[in-house]
């Protein structure tokens, strides 16, 4: 099975829904705003549950927030 | 800096600071004599069962100026709360600090094996102590850092 690495539409999403700060996206789901960076940034990979909260408040599905891209080899 | 490295700062050099003045000061009253009297065993063991209480509460105490300190230079309304990534990097550090702790541990029951004063021990164990402190905060700030 070849690397994956998991990718986000965050600061897209964002932008999209009246330039959401990172702050009011961490409130509504629920977690830090030092959280958000780091999921934004591609340096933490949320929970599941976190990731469907984000998915929710965005009001997409799951997909259109996270997606897998091959690394390569 | 954020919040949370911030935290972790700060119990790193409290830890450090702590212990340091702390035991700078006990060891001047290590009871002169017989290695394996007594008085001895009697020294090691006050000097950890007050250290433990002592710095939990210096640690509480350097948090609470830590947050206090934060809202004021940042004046954010954020409140400090830990949420599922600090909980994950608080498990790996704890999980880091406590195969410090453990290596510790057998050093200490080794010194005792090769027949080495039962001060010797003490010293490792204390030791072992503080590096898992150490280690701890180290990791925290190292996993909030880079990235998890």
């Amino acid at each position: 099975m070849g690397k994956w690495v998991i990718r986000n539409s965050l600061r897209k999403l964002r932008f999209n829904h009246d330039e959401m700060t990172q702050q009011q996206l961490a409130e509504k789901v629920g977690v830090t705003r030092q959280t958000i960076v780091a999921i934004e940034k591609g340096h933490y990979s949320p929970s599941l549950e976190l990731a469907f909260r984000i998915a929710r408040a965005f009001n997409v599905p799951l997909e259109e927030v996270f997606f897998v891209e091959d690394n390569g080899s | 800096m954020s919040y949370q490295e911030r935290r972790a700062l700060a119990s790193l050099i409290s830890t450090l600071l702590f212990s340091t003045v702390y035991f700078g000061y006990v060891l001047q009253r290590y009871p002169a004599g017989d290695p394996y009297s007594p008085d001895v065993f009697r020294f090691w063991g006050l000097s950890i069962l007050v250290y433990i209480p002592v710095s939990i509460i210096a640690n509480i105490v350097i948090h609470i100026v830590v947050s206090m300190a934060h809202t004021m230079a940042t004046k954010e309304q954020e409140h400090p709360f830990a949420d599922e990534r600090d909980r994950l990097i608080e498990l790996r550090a704890t999980q880091n600090a406590i195969y410090v702790f453990t290596v510790g541990f057998l050093l200490a029951m080794g010194s005792l094996a090769v027949n080495l004063p039962p001060s010797v021990k003490f010293i490792v164990l204390i030791v072992s102590g503080i590096m898992t402190g150490i280690v701890g905060a180290l990791s925290e700030l190292y996993f909030y850092r880079k990235g998890f």
